[in-house]
């Protein structure tokens, strides 16, 4: 009697926690809502499953206790219900996956007008690279790295010139525009992931990994590191801020070029791609 | 379920001769086929309880080292949780000791613990004695399984010793992070616990031979593959997996090691790190997630099956009913065991492989959760109309029951390859594998020694100890790990040492206390579960012969608790399966496997 009633009570109390917990998602603040309704769909399908068996097992366990004069029911096998019980679940297994394909579909197929930018990951920060105004990122090569050229970027490109580089672990975003994060690092895996966008993806040193999203909101969001990479990994953090177009541009324009900054750095002009241009 | 009374109507031609003397045709068993074993017998003090070749005693020597690195586990888990739930109060914990503890908590506990008890613990003591064998079939190798196995643990531990601590690369030790100098440990900590895992991954080969050549051709006489008791079902099944799975773990191991030490580049690329370029170049850090994974996701079910099938057995004796669908359940194990080979990948759907692997591991991974859940029905389904003693092995199956179905489902949120974008890496994960393959198979290997203690000593556990561990160590873990799946919802991410006012934190302050506290009180509860284990051995009540009136054959030794030989002079000889409980007709309450029809003739036993 009292083991059931506490099972009983467990899975009621994990309902009440569910719907009475201050702890849920943040709103989404990308095009990525409908993951949250995947999560929606999947909690109140296995939630049903979940609650059903654990009652019915509770209930068995009241009303099946130990009886000296009771004798169990001997009953090895009972083909037709496995049979449906095996179906439906499958059916409800179907019913979880199809929808979730679909939206996975989509977050793998990058619009074609996509503004892509690149992230770059190290340990422990973040850095940016917004294409210029020819709109294409420059190519970059872990060999040409230095102090002067802190991205690596290849200077006989012609598209790197006007790249613009952020160094800093803030990045702007303009609202409704479609964005490609191109994901790089340096050194070891890590992972870029705002949790209101919901999208992420691991950096790794030697290739460009990639995700896509719309920011639907303004508002600043912390970045977090998502991917184990170290005694500093706690503290890798940044933040994207969702600007309207104005707040945007102005925050663009005070951004320096790849151009400017070598010139700066090595106080010599960029001049192999110069030529080629 | 017995045997077929019509097909063995033929007149036996008494190929039956070591049983002698007259057996009615409906008692027929197919004649010896091999002659019975040599057994070494142990001389001195030595062989017989330190270099033992006995797998009773190899599987105490198992469970008792399992166990005391599995404590020291927990307590590097206590650490975590203070700095967690208390973070800059225990000056103690920096980030370099937080990470060296989640790296080692996770790796004992999911090798050292889980993996060493369920297949070294539980299969050599189980398996000779449930098929009706006089040991494992190679008993040398099996005593050198063990001590390997010490050997790996001692390695483990002196990682702690050595200059830097031990790795704290986190359990998956992901390259190149695992072996560069940001991280705790990356020197000789990281060189210790893959030399660590290779020497395991050598033992346990040398014990898992055993385990299944004994299940395959040690049985004996009319024990048939579908007569096993669904716990040899289990760690056999489990076992194969393991043998197909450590090997990928065995190699990733010794190329990262080579990594390491001599500079070779499997896991390596280019890489730029503190101001300088290293001498790297061509390797793929992906490559080691394929490896790692190929090898840790059959590793859930090699935990997983042996618990699959010791409850099943646990459930059915003490609800006095067969197990419902046992084809099914066989079946069931079999299947997932397949295909929790092709499933892998659904641990890297955001590790930057090619995206389009999603489609096909998600499908797969979502496949799985079909046999699973019929395992589960199966369960409930025992239950329906049993007569259930709520022993305490049957409360912490009734435990593993809710346990697993709650970690079983998360498992379809992160299996479904879009849920596991938002939720992978975050405390969601976190919350679901200690769910489903930390606690819900504890509560197996509780259910287990409360059920087979008195086999193993014949003393009882004490039931009042056994009643406050089964209460707080339930209800406490799930109060820890229920509530951290909603940590996971707002976006908090594992391995982190600390939030700091992360806004992703604000909320959860305390609930990140209180799931400290539940942590601590749980963790306490199993060192008094420690002590009803010690003083029990020697002034626990003493156990009548079966006292769970089981059918399997483990129960029915000639010597209680068994001895070296297990069966005596003649080894038994099986008629049926091992859940012939309440059967119609019968005056007897259950009829042990090695009754022979004509000794129950009422008997409405089906055939199925």
């Amino acid at each position: 009697m009292f083991v059931a009633i506490i099972f009983a009570l467990v899975i009621i109390a994990s309902i009440a926690f569910h719907f009475w917990s201050p702890w849920w998602w943040t709103p989404v603040a990308s095009n990525w809502g409908n993951i949250d309704s995947t999560i929606i769909l999947t909690f109140w399908v296995t939630g049903a499953v979940f609650v059903a068996v654990c009652l019915f097992m509770a209930y068995c366990v009241w009303q099946y206790r130990y009886r000296p004069e009771r004798k169990a029911e001997y009953k090895p096998e009972d083909k037709k219900l496995e049979f449906r019980l095996t179906w439906l679940t499958a059916l409800g297994v179907v019913a979880l996956l199809a929808p979730g394909l679909v939206v996975w579909n989509k977050y793998v197929t990058v619009p074609d007008d996509a503004f892509k930018i690149e992230v770059l990951a190290y340990q422990w920060g973040w850095n940016y690279r917004l294409p210029g105004a020819d709109g294409v990122l420059g190519k970059t090569s872990i060999d040409l790295v230095s102090d002067e050229n802190p991205y690596g970027l290849d200077a006989n490109d012609p598209n790197s010139k006007d790249d613009i580089l952020v160094m800093d672990a803030d990045l702007h975003l303009k609202i409704n525009q479609p964005v490609k994060v191109e994901l790089r690092s340096f050194d070891v895996l890590h992972n870029f992931y705002v949790p209101q966008f919901r999208a992420k993806m691991d950096t790794l040193p030697g290739i460009i990994t990639y995700y896509w999203f719309i920011p639907e909101k303004t508002g600043k969001f912390e970045i977090l590191c998502a991917e184990y990479c170290g005694t500093g990994h706690y503290a890798m953090r940044g933040y994207v801020q969702v600007d309207e177009e104005k707040d945007y541009s102005d925050w663009l324009a005070k951004q320096i070029s790849f151009e400017k900054m070598f010139a700066k750095n090595s106080k010599k002009k960029l001049l192999v791609a110069e030529n080629k241009n | 379920m017995s045997d077929e009374y019509i097909d063995n109507k033929i007149e036996t031609k008494s190929a039956d001769s070591s049983s002698g003397g007259y057996a009615p045709p409906a008692d027929h068993i197919p004649a010896k086929e091999a002659p019975d074993q040599e057994l070494y017998h142990a001389k001195s003090f030595w062989t017989k309880w330190v270099f033992c070749q006995d797998a009773k005693v190899i599987g105490v020597q198992y469970a008792l080292t399992a166990t005391a690195i599995g404590m020291i586990g927990l307590i590097l888990s206590w650490g975590m949780r203070l700095q967690l739930g208390f973070p800059e109060t225990f000056s103690f914990l920096g980030p370099a000791t937080y990470y060296q503890s989640v790296t080692m908590h996770g790796m004992i506990m999911v090798i050292y613990l889980l993996t060493a008890l369920f297949l070294g613990g539980f299969g050599n003591y189980l398996i000779p004695l449930m098929v009706g064998a006089r040991d494992m079939v190679f008993p040398y190798v099996n005593m050198v399984s063990y001590w390997m196995f010490l050997v790996a643990v001692i390695v483990l531990i002196a990682s702690f010793f050595v200059p830097g601590g031990p790795t704290g690369a986190g359990w998956t030790l992901y390259p190149p992070q695992a072996i560069l100098p940001g991280t705790p440990g990356s020197e000789l900590g990281i060189v210790l616990m893959l030399v660590s895992l290779s020497l395991f991954v050598i033992g346990f080969t040398m014990g898992g031979l055993n385990y299944v050549i004994t299940v395959l051709q040690a049985r004996t006489r009319g024990m048939t593959l579908m007569r096993m008791p669904l716990t040899i079902w289990g760690i056999f099944t489990a076992t194969v997996l393991a043998l197909l799975a450590f090997p990928a773990l065995f190699v990733a191991c010794i190329m990262m090691t080579l990594d390491n030490l001599i500079g070779t580049s499997f896991f390596m690329p280019e890489i730029f790190t503190m101001g300088e370029k290293l001498e790297t170049g061509g390797g793929s850090p992906i490559l080691f997630q394929h490896l790692f994974w190929f090898f840790g996701h059959p590793e859930v079910y090699i935990v997983a099956l042996p618990a699959f099938g010791i409850v099943s057995d646990v459930i059915s004796v003490h609800a006095r009913k067969n197990i419902f669908g046992y084809r099914m359940m066989v079946w069931a194990i079999v299947i997932i065991g397949a295909l929790s080979f092709i499933v892998w990948a659904h641990h890297m759907y955001v590790s930057g492989m090619n995206p389009w692997f999603g489609f096909f591991f998600a499908t797969t991974t979502l496949i799985i959760a079909v046999p699973t859940a019929i395992k589960v029905y199966n369960w409930v389904l025992t239950l329906w109309r049993g007569n259930i003693h709520l022993t305490i092995p049957m409360l912490f199956s009734l435990g593993f029951i809710v346990t697993f179905v709650n970690g079983g489902i998360t498992g379809l949120f992160l299996g479904n390859v879009i849920i596991d974008v938002p939720l992978s890496d975050t405390y969601f994960v976190v919350a679901h594998f200690h769910m489903v393959m930390g606690i819900a198979p504890l509560m197996v290997v509780f259910a287990a020694i409360y059920h087979w203690y008195p086999l193993i000593t014949g003393r009882h556990l004490n039931q009042t100890l056994g009643k406050i561990h089964f209460w707080i160590t339930f209800i406490g873990a799930y109060a820890i790990y229920f509530p951290m799946h909603y940590l996971g919802f707002i976006g908090v991410p594992r391995r982190y040492f600390e939030m700091y006012d992360s806004p992703y934190m604000a909320s959860g302050v305390g609930l990140n206390q209180f799931i400290t506290v539940a942590a601590l009180i749980v963790g306490f509860t199993q060192f008094i579960f420690l002590y009803n284990i010690f003083t029990s051995w020697y002034k626990g009540e003493k156990s009548e012969r079966n006292p769970w009136k089981a059918n399997s054959l483990e129960w029915h030794t000639p010597d209680y608790p068994p001895t070296h030989g297990n069966f005596g002079k003649e080894l038994p000889v099986v008629h049926r399966w091992p859940y012939d409980f309440s059967v119609p007709g019968s005056d007897k309450e259950y009829i042990p496997q090695h009754v022979a029809p004509s000794e129950v003739p009422a008997a409405k036993v089906e055939k199925t």
